[in-house]
């Protein structure tokens, strides 16, 4: 290919956001024909490094040099131009069109002002075929899974002529098989010479794929190694600031049956059944994972043991009680207690204090009472105790929540729910988006409280998280369970195929493409 | 009394239907691709009552139609700029710029006409041209085909409206910045340009709506001389889904029910008055409600876009 970027320097970027430094003179290179990973925990700088080199933020001090000359990007049309492109966290796609018009979007077309997407569907074919990228150009986008999703974004900077690629934590949202195979598209780009840039936070992707690895901190590189020999201990260090403990598993004896769903169907927003018949048991003393790829009825099945969906038919027994038609006041004082996927939504109020959001629910509580008025000072007594034993790092009880660090804001969350001493907890998605020392934290809390006898159902889409930490895993596809499994009985790899919907024995689906590439 | 069901009363009624589906389908089609780009422009009324007034006028003062629709093009650019620079570039909420831009319209037509004009006068708008051959096809030649050059300008505007929005890379623009802003701009496509393209070409087509109202259907001009036919218009791209061909669908039903409402009146069938013009709105109301088209109303529509958030 003419024009391949042969090397890319940032050097001494800064960027500043109101109130925060989120590139600190931050320098990063990259050569053809490498995997340059960018490591970090969430909200350490790495994307808006990259969004200054694909021209959505403008630098405010430093510079960026393509093969030795110096390049300002006013905007991402600037970038591509530069031959350069990006995968977004969040893809931008247009679900109402097509692949092909997906693809079409924003290039030159071969018949100047008229559309041109026979030509767009030959090329799609075209690159599909040379880098093994499964898609069908006629699929609507907004019918396609994530995985394919995030072929179509390939595609569309491949076809746009990116030379060096961006992909901004691309396997956040995929399955382990999803995550091999892109794997094996990345290399083959490699291979052919481009240069990609790897975000993201999980070590042993970064170190099974790239060829060197930078590690930002609070906006400043840490230091940049190469792959091949890397500690992960070192690589730990660099990002978090000192290293984990281990986590201890004890035993496993588990109680009497806390929770129980019996045939529960509900729907989702859009009326269709998302819930097709769950039957799940809880026992005292065991963490209970729902892994499974998102929207496939997790976030609905919280919902529906929480109270805030209506279950279409089916039971929720908790201890021994049908609470299916309970509010959820009434769930909370029979002992169930709630982390919810979406804490800034469904967990706090972002413009109370921390104490306020402390007694969300429980300031109707006697002891928290003088007559009809709120006693402040048990109030402060209470909440200070759980800031302090849940090490919440927040300046004051006055703070609005939401000035606090996501991972703070889960631990008290966290502490909030447990100091009711709930018999049985539900944790969606706990360390979403917090911060590897917070997320060992709550997993620490986590693992204690099962110790203790509690009964904790864990839905998570990190597969890591929910193999470290549950007894039993059970397998969400549809809205059906695929199975459950003894965490000793399984591996990644069969949890990734039944996260597909593949049950052992079946021969993957094939794909549709051959024929929509030959009419 | 003549037989309501007379082949005569029938062509008169589709007569007048087309006629009066005119100024719908500009402003409808226009406003279809404002919408589609992500801006709601309530201000689609007060765009034909000011562009029609200066059509009128221009045509009063010197007999020539060309002027006239010239002039009323420029207004809705004019006006089509001042609700792209406030809720696109200042992003101020949609609704409420356009709300202002029709008072706006309301306000000043009707100063301007009493300034300049003080009582109803008619015009001579533009004049029907009869199609060679196709004008004498018995009942339907005089329907469609001696119709005046804006009439025939409103049903080719439809599928020339069709064309761009599905064939051409200016439409598949309009539609990605209307359903994901953020995509597009991430592709090079400068989403605030789009827009003003859009709004712009929306406002236009408003001011080419207010021109064939006032020199065309009605040849004539008087206070609030749209009547809310502009708010009707807004209401026809729900209804139409956000598609050339439903707005085309629901122009016409909507004119039908005016039209045989008008005729009602004159054939002097006994229906209040009244009553029967609420006919055509209640008609509107009925329809849209039925008609839910939710799954495809462009998902950024009436959202501001900045850069970098998602
Ligand atoms: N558009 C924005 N406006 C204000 N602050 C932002 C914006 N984008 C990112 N930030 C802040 O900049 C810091 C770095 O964010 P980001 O680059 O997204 O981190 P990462 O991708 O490493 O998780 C964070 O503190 C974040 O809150
Ligand atoms: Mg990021």
């Amino acid at each position: 290919m003419a024009g391949m970027i042969q090397r890319i320097e940032m050097k001494g970027i800064v960027k500043r956001f109101p109130g925060v430094l989120a590139c600190d003179r931050v320098d990063f290179d990259l050569c053809a024909g490498e995997v340059h990973a960018l490591l970090g925990e969430n909200g350490a700088g790495k994307s808006t490094l990259m969004k200054m080199l694909y021209g959505m933020y403008p630098i405010d001090e430093g510079a960026i040099f393509i093969d030795g000359v110096e390049r300002r990007f006013r905007s991402p049309a600037d970038a591509l131009d530069a031959g350069i492109g990006m995968i977004h966290q969040h893809f931008m796609l247009v679900p109402t069109m097509t692949v092909a018009q997906n693809v079409a979007l924003g290039q030159k077309s071969s018949k100047g002002f008229v559309l041109d997407l026979d030509r767009v569907t030959e090329r799609i074919c075209q690159l599909s075929a040379d880098y093994g990228l499964k898609v069908n150009p006629h699929d609507l986008v907004g019918h396609l899974s994530v995985g394919e999703q995030q072929r179509v974004e390939i595609i569309k900077a491949l076809s746009h002529g990116a030379s060096v690629i961006i992909l901004d934590e691309p396997t956040a949202v995929l399955t382990p098989q999803e995550v091999d195979d892109l794997f094996v598209v990345l290399r083959k780009m490699v291979h052919e010479g481009h240069g990609l840039v790897f975000i993201s936070h999980k070590l042993h992707e970064v170190t099974a794929l790239c060829d060197r690895i930078t590690v930002l901190r609070d906006g400043r590189r840490m230091g940049t190694r190469p792959a091949a020999g890397v500690q992960r201990n070192e690589l730990i260090k660099m990002m978090v600031g000192r290293e984990l403990k281990a986590l201890e598993h004890r035993g496993y004896t588990p109680g009497i049956e806390r929770l129980s769903i019996r045939d529960l169907r509900a729907s989702g927003d859009r009326g269709v059944e998302t819930i097709a018949g769950i039957n799940l048991a809880v026992q005292a003393g065991e963490i209970l994972g729902i892994a499974g790829v998102s929207g496939n009825g997790q976030l609905e099945l919280a919902e529906c043991l929480i109270g805030v969906r209506k279950a279409d038919s089916g039971n929720i027994l908790l201890n021994g009680a049908d609470v299916a038609g309970m509010s959820l006041n009434e769930r909370i004082s029979r002992g169930m207690a709630i982390i919810p996927e979406e804490r800034m939504r469904d967990g706090a109020v972002n413009d109370f204090s921390v104490l306020e959001n402390v007694f969300l629910h429980d300031h109707k509580d006697k002891a928290f009472r003088q007559g009809i008025f709120l006693d402040f000072k048990k109030m402060a007594v209470h909440a200070g105790k759980l800031v302090h034993d849940f090490a919440v790092k927040t300046p004051s009880l006055e703070t609005p929540i939401k000035n606090l660090s996501g991972g703070n804001i889960q631990k008290l969350i966290m502490a909030r729910e447990l100091s009711r001493k709930p018999t049985v907890l539900i944790a969606a998605q706990p360390t979403r988006g917090v911060d590897i020392g917070a997320s060992e934290y709550i997993h620490q809390r986590l693992l204690v409280q099962r110790d203790a006898g509690m009964a904790i159902l864990l839905i998570s889409e990190d597969l890591d998280e929910l193999y470290e930490l549950s007894d039993r895993i059970a397998v969400m596809y549809e809205g059906q369970i695929m199975g459950i499994f003894a965490r000793q009985d399984t591996d990644i790899q069969t949890l990734g195929l039944l996260m597909a919907g593949i049950k052992p024995g079946d021969s993957p689906k094939a794909g549709s493409l051959i024929a929509a590439c030959e009419d | 009394m003549t037989n309501i069901f007379s082949f005569e009363v029938l062509s008169g009624v589709l007569r007048t239907m087309i006629a009066l589906s005119t100024p719908f389908l500009f402003a409808a089609l226009g406003e279809t691709f404002s919408q589609l780009s992500g801006v709601v422009n309530l201000g689609v009324d007060g765009i034909m009552l000011l562009a029609g007034f200066f059509a009128f006028y221009a045509v009063l003062l010197t007999g020539n139609v060309w002027l006239g629709l010239l002039l009323a093009m420029f207004i809705g650019l004019l006006m089509g700029l001042i609700m792209s620079l406030v809720s696109v570039t200042l992003k101020a909420q949609q609704g409420i710029s356009g709300i202002g831009l029709q008072i706006f319209g309301l306000g000043m037509s009707s100063l301007l006409f009493k300034v300049l004009v003080g009582t109803v006068k008619t015009v001579s708008g533009f004049a029907p041209i009869k199609i060679p051959l196709l004008g004498d096809i018995p009942f339907f030649g005089p329907i469609l085909f001696r119709n005046n050059f804006l009439v025939y300008a409103a049903f080719l505007l439809v599928p020339v409206s069709w064309w761009i929005l599905e064939k051409t890379t200016l439409g598949l623009k309009i539609k990605a910045v209307g359903q994901n802003p953020a995509a597009a701009d991430s592709v090079g496509i400068n989403v605030n340009r789009i827009r003003y393209f859009s709004v712009c070409l929306g406002a236009i087509l408003a001011g080419v709506a207010g021109a064939a109202l006032s020199i065309s259907v009605a040849n004539l001009f008087q206070d609030n001389l749209t009547a809310g036919q502009g708010f009707i218009a807004v209401a026809l791209v729900y209804f139409g889904g956000w598609s050339p061909i439903g707005v085309l669908g629901g122009a016409l039903l909507f004119s039908f029910a005016t039209s045989a409402q008008l005729w009602l009146q004159v054939l002097g069938i006994q229906v209040p008055a009244s009553l029967a013009v609420m006919l055509p709105y209640i008609l509107t109301i009925i329809v849209l409600t039925i008609s839910v088209n939710r799954g495809k109303q462009p998902a950024a529509l009436n959202k501001q876009f900045f850069r970098g958030e998602n």
